[in-house]
């Protein structure tokens, strides 16, 4: 007994003694930079970035990055434990906007603008407005790495076409073409209600219409009594009336986006349109291979509103994923070197276009109009490239506990449960929490 | 004699690894959540204590409120639901009528299901556009085919109580079950022989008979009804509206989607708080700790 113990010990210590001279062995001989990097992407999308390192890897034999893969849901509270007890990875993806701020301020995310502007053709790689969520007071913290996820109105071409309806441009059109569909017994739009998200891509769109992004950014400025501004009582007005109008499916507020439960609507003919970002063309895809491939899911931009002080280019939606360094980092340049020469450069880019994305990058029309679908991915680059606003999601933007009660009183909003001057005087509560 | 209640250092040693569990998994989180409501934090900042601030936030809030309303709602609707429903089942079952092994299995299936998959089965079936239940009622002619059963505000949280209750009632069945086989079959031919029917010795003899299998069932269902979570996460989400954002989920948002520790420590506080008050209160109600025989004369 006592033996096996000593025996047991002795080769923990072997081990342990031969584990730490490998690791010694290693870092001595190449002088290797090790960079950890957290992300939460997976299929295709995993596959693009895995080629990324890889190739970046080989080509910088003194830098390893090493990257590790969360589940989408428990990766922000990871993140947010991770940072809060100073043991980040070298690199993390984020969606900017409030979630990043919250690390900003707690001086938790590297500086990166002095690395960027040093270098003029890093600097003008990228479309400007994607790099808004990242940019605060002139100082940016992150560099895009995915595609462009906007967001717009997706439809059915046949019922379209069955019932001789035009693509609405104006809000009034929008809104008799839910008369027309309503008379006939085809649901005009199908919204995933229960999740809320979907909810508020008619506020976002509705608010810049109206009001232009002042409206907003009013909000996010911390402005009192922000969320009094006429364009939101005026957007919400309008949702309601859409409601009003039975413009949804029956039951929407209990119907999900996940398992496309409200797009099985549109494919399967019995809703015309949704709200929806980019991605609404996978979910099609992988659930209804053939409506794509005999051409009939449309896609047309966010109607204006005639009166309204946005500009009808505007769009909504979540501009990309980004790469930030944290300031814990052990190494910031290796990694702001992994940032500058990996990250949708050259190859990348192809790869993505290869799998149907867009990557916010300079000049790429062509290479879109040749891949496949590359109608699609025009529409999608056109849209992000001619938007003076690109407004990301606002429960990204805002804080949390903002973006919680924006989100629930929508859903009540939604359900007639409250009126927009009431929407407006309990939102107002939480400015600037 | 030798005093049976009194303690020697024997016994202590024994009880040492139950305190110790208790200790690190009960009372020392519940320590720190009591310490995390006196924060102002984020889990990122740095911690700031400000008294009594999210208490008086929490009390001053109609949300906090209207939370607290709800979960009471869903305690009663659970036990209303529950109750007579367990106690049918887990009497019958005990008897040995024909089949009753083959009933059973099918009474007992939900409790093989996690929450979060009856959540999601539900909800399917409860889907207002293609569900089961909708196409059923049409079919039949009962309703319109469009009933928003878990999107309504008003009837929402009486469809929650109603899955809570179909996950939970063959649990609660089978405690029943158990109870009732324990009862002696001397006291029915006893009655029996006095005349007495299958009604009257249901009430005479099975119902007094079940009585602490029966606070056991209700002390169960009201504190569990304190911490339903999963099963709402999925099915509402909290949702329409706050229409079924009880207790533990408003302790949820609170803390880890508002990022709030505080606030959402204080809600931990009060549920717990809450939970051990109304265990002992029942059981102090129902003499329960005093456990006098049920079978005296026998």
């Amino acid at each position: 007994m006592k033996k096996s113990l000593w025996m047991s010990a002795g080769a923990t210590a072997l081990l342990s003694a031969s584990v730490l001279a490998g690791c010694n062995l290693s870092a001595g001989a190449a002088q290797k930079v090790n960079i950890t990097l957290w992300d939460i992407q997976t299929g295709q999308v995993q596959q693009v970035i895995k080629q990324m390192i890889d190739r970046f890897n080989q080509s910088h034999p003194d830098i390893h990055v090493q990257p590790q893969w969360f589940q989408n849901g428990p990766y922000k509270q990871k993140i947010l434990i991770a940072m809060g007890a100073h043991n980040p990875p070298d690199i993390f993806m984020g969606w900017g906007g409030g979630i990043l701020k919250s690390y900003i301020d707690a001086g938790d995310v590297y500086d990166l603008t002095s690395d960027i502007n040093k270098d003029p053709q890093w600097k003008n790689r990228f479309l400007p407005s994607v790099m808004k969520p990242v940019t605060f007071n002139g100082h940016i913290y992150g560099v895009p790495y995915t595609g462009v996820q906007p967001v717009y109105f997706f439809y059915n071409k046949q019922l379209f076409q069955k019932y001789h309806v035009a693509i609405p441009k104006t809000w009034n059109q929008l809104l008799n073409a839910i008369k027309v569909f309503n008379k006939n017994g085809v649901i005009p739009i199908t919204l995933g209600g229960k999740d809320l998200w979907p909810n508020l891509m008619y506020e976002e769109y509705l608010v810049d219409r109206i009001g232009g992004p002042e409206a907003f950014n009013a909000v996010l400025a911390g402005k009192k009594n922000a969320w009094s501004n006429p364009a939101f009582i005026k957007a919400n007005t309008m949702i309601q009336q859409l409601v009003k109008m039975k413009a949804f499916e029956p039951g929407f507020s209990s119907v999900s986006y996940d398992n496309a439960a409200s797009t099985s609507l549109l494919f399967t003919g019995r809703a015309a349109m949704e709200l929806m970002g980019s991605w609404e063309f996978n979910t099609v895809y992988s659930n209804n291979k053939a409506m794509i491939d005999q051409g009939n899911l449309g896609w047309f931009p966010f109607p204006s509103v005639p009166g309204g002080k946005g500009n009808p280019n505007d769009i909504a939606g979540n501009p990309s994923g980004y790469y930030s360094i944290s300031k814990a980092s052990k190494n910031p340049q290796a990694a702001v070197t992994f940032l500058r020469d990996a990250v949708l450069t050259g190859q990348n880019v192809k790869d993505w276009i290869n799998i149907g994305n867009v990557p916010p990058v300079k000049g790429i029309e062509k290479d879109l109009k040749q891949a496949k679908f590359g109608d699609f991915l025009t529409f999608n680059y056109d849209l992000v490239k001619n938007a003076p606003n690109f407004q990301m999601s606002w429960d990204q933007a805002l804080s949390p506990a903002q973006a919680q009660e924006l989100l629930t009183d929508l859903g009540k909003l939604f359900l007639l449960q409250m009126t927009p001057q009431q929407f407006s005087a309990d939102m107002n509560k939480y400015i600037g929490k | 004699m030798q005093n049976t209640s009194a303690m020697n250092g024997q016994r202590w040693l024994m009880m040492v690894p139950a305190v110790l569990f208790f200790l690190v998994f009960a009372l020392i989180p519940m320590l720190v959540a009591v310490y995390y409501s006196f924060l102002n934090w984020n889990g990122l900042s740095t911690p700031q204590w400000v008294g009594f601030a999210n208490w008086q936030t929490v009390f001053a809030s109609g949300e906090a409120w209207h939370a607290i309303r709800l979960t009471i709602e869903i305690m009663v609707l659970s036990w209303v639901m529950q109750t007579p429903l367990s106690l049918l089942i887990g009497v019958f079952l005990a008897g040995d009528q024909k089949y009753r092994a083959v009933y059973g299995v099918f009474y007992f299936t939900p409790l093989l299901f996690s929450s979060v998959a009856v959540g999601v089965t539900w909800s399917y079936i409860l889907n207002p556009n293609f569900g089961l239940l909708d196409a059923l009622l049409k079919a039949t002619g009962l309703g319109t085919g469009n009933e928003n059963w878990l999107g309504e505000p008003s009837t929402a949280l009486i469809v929650v109580a109603a899955i809570i209750s179909w996950q939970f009632i063959p649990f609660h069945s089978l405690l029943y079950h158990s109870g009732a086989r324990q009862i002696p079959e001397s006291l029915y031919e006893a009655a029996r022989i006095d005349g007495a029917g299958p009604v009257r010795m249901f009430f005479s003899i099975t119902l007094p008979q079940l009585k602490y299998t029966f606070i056991t069932s209700t002390v169960l269902i009201l504190t569990g009804s304190l911490t339903y979570f999963d099963l709402i996460y999925v099915l509402t989400g909290g949702g329409p509206g706050d229409a079924t954002l009880i207790l533990p989920m408003d302790m949820y948002k609170q803390a880890f989607l508002n990022e709030n520790i505080g606030v959402g420590s204080v809600m931990a506080v009060i549920l717990a708080v809450a939970g051990v008050a109304l265990s002992i209160l029942l059981l102090r109600l129902s003499r329960f700790n005093r456990m006098e025989s049920q079978l005296e004369g026998m």
